[in-house]
């Protein structure tokens, strides 16, 4: 892993954030974000319940709008203190695809209508294209033979591989991940991470919000640790996981690790 | 009953037919269809964060139910003429009880819409669909699986608020059947006979309902 670390801290970085603060009404929940993350590798955020973890990843999409910060993915930066139009906007959140803990798949949709719903409706791709597409998408979360089925018919862990598939679907350049695993049951949570650590070996830009420390452990580059809305400590996991400088940090992977 | 109110009976299901299926229906059909559309626009408008719009939404809902539908009819028929409008019985009926169902209605799909979780709007925000298109292809396709049995009763109650238009003059069922029971106040028979064709576009109404209903559960878990 350490290798991989270095050999990417030379790519450029697709993700940037800058000074990103976010309030909601009195309550500032972001205080000031900065982090960077090279093209390639992936972030893993881990903190308290509270911390702003979830905030953070959702701001990266504009599903909560940052107050004040610069975020920039690919070749598209948004200054959110400034009025952002629509239009980028638009170009911003197609920047990334979301996987939602709750994975929100569209009940009264088919796996394949919940894949192809944005490359057709959004992208306004061929239909039969999109279709080849979701289909391979499909093989590759391991749930080839599911199709026509619908959501209610899969089980959790399928849900949120089918989520997954939803969001590669569009061919973000960034993916993001908000505790994908938090609402499985514990047998199911093994054939989602696969599918996330498949991603990474396959070159995928990822943030992922996640309690799995020993996930963390194995495919971050780097790891963010938030706490009260800044990060308290960010380096390869090795050092935030394996020996944290910050007490808190400490506190935290203490309380993960050994709950009672 | 005797042979004369059998044969008054025989002799007037057929118009009553006729006005059933020429007047009631298409009153209560068109009606509904336009209420509908009226009462999508009312329940978004009062789901708007823009408050002026969201108030005003308010204000018609609580008009609209605050007032009968024979008041609303006949200011319609008999008020607007005064101020210079004057619209035939069937157009004046449809008007009105578009109005009145759009009212209604407004409150039952703004429930529905409401009902759809958050995650729902979210997860299409992220595919990168706007307002309408989620309305579209995300929102109102499942909400409809909520506003159906209660949009069932609106219409229900439509059809059989029809009879009210028989007070401005259209030759609806309930018209017919006074009509036909003035000179022989034979009323028992041919009310008897409007109460029956009611109550089988209901059946028939119900039945669909639950075809609908059926329909529309077929991607949920039982």
């Amino acid at each position: 892993m350490s290798e991989l670390a270095i050999e990417s801290s030379t790519e450029p970085d697709l993700l940037t954030v800058r000074g990103v603060r976010k309030a909601f009404g009195e309550l500032a929940v972001l205080r000031d974000i900065s982090f960077a993350v090279p093209a390639g590798t992936v972030t893993v955020v881990i903190g308290p319940s509270g911390s702003g973890k979830t905030t953070v990843l959702r701001t990266l999409n504009a599903l909560d709008r940052a107050d004040a910060g610069v975020i920039g993915i690919g070749d598209v930066s948004v200054d959110f203190s400034q009025p952002v139009d629509r239009a980028t906007l638009a170009r911003f959140r197609a920047q990334s695809g979301m996987v939602f803990q709750a994975h929100n798949l569209f009940p009264h949709r088919t796996v394949l209508q919940n894949i192809i719903e944005g490359p057709v409706i959004v992208q306004k791709r061929p239909k039969a294209e999109a279709i080849d597409d979701a289909r391979r998408l499909l093989e590759q979360v391991g749930l080839g033979q599911k199709a026509d089925q619908f959501p209610y018919q899969l089980s959790g862990g399928q849900q949120q591989r089918v989520g997954i598939a939803r969001a590669l679907a569009l061919k973000p350049k960034l993916m993001l991940f908000d505790e994908p695993t938090s609402a499985l049951d514990p047998e199911l949570v093994g054939d989602v991470l696969r599918v996330i650590r498949d991603l990474a070996a396959d070159g995928w830009t990822m943030v992922i919000v996640t309690h799995e420390i020993r996930f963390a452990q194995q495919v971050a580059d780097q790891v963010l640790f938030i706490e009260d809305g800044v990060v308290l400590e960010s380096g390869p996991p090795a050092q935030v996981l394996g020996a944290p400088s910050e007490a808190r940090t400490r506190q935290f992977l203490q309380r993960i690790l050994d709950p009672i | 009953m005797d042979s004369a109110t059998w044969e008054l009976i025989g002799r007037n299901l057929w118009p009553m037919l006729v006005a059933t299926i020429t007047q009631t229906i298409p009153l209560a059909a068109i009606s509904f269809v336009f209420g509908l559309v009226i009462a999508l626009f009312v329940a978004l408008a009062r789901l708007s964060t823009i408050r002026p719009i969201a108030a005003a939404a308010r204000v018609y809902i609580s008009l609209i139910r605050g007032t009968p539908l024979l008041v609303q009819l006949f200011i319609v028929f008999y008020a607007l003429p005064q101020i210079g409008l004057v619209i035939d019985p069937f157009p004046a009926a449809v008007f009105a009880f578009s109005l009145n169902v759009g009212g209604y209605a407004a409150e039952v799909i703004r429930a529905a819409i409401l009902s759809i979780p958050k995650g729902q709007w979210e997860a299409a925000e992220t595919i990168g669909m706007g307002y309408t298109t989620t309305l579209q292809r995300v929102i109102l396709p499942q909400a409809a699986r909520t506003a159906v049995p209660p949009l069932s009763n609106t219409l229900i109650s439509l059809v059989k608020d029809t009879s009210l238009a028989s007070t401005i003059l259209v030759t609806e069922l309930l018209r017919v059947a006074q009509l036909a029971a003035a000179p022989t106040f034979d009323f028992f028979a041919l009310y008897g006979v409007a109460a029956v064709y009611y109550w089988v576009i209901c059946l028939i109404l119900s039945f669909a309902q639950n075809r609908l209903e059926a329909r529309l559960e077929r991607y949920v878990a039982r």
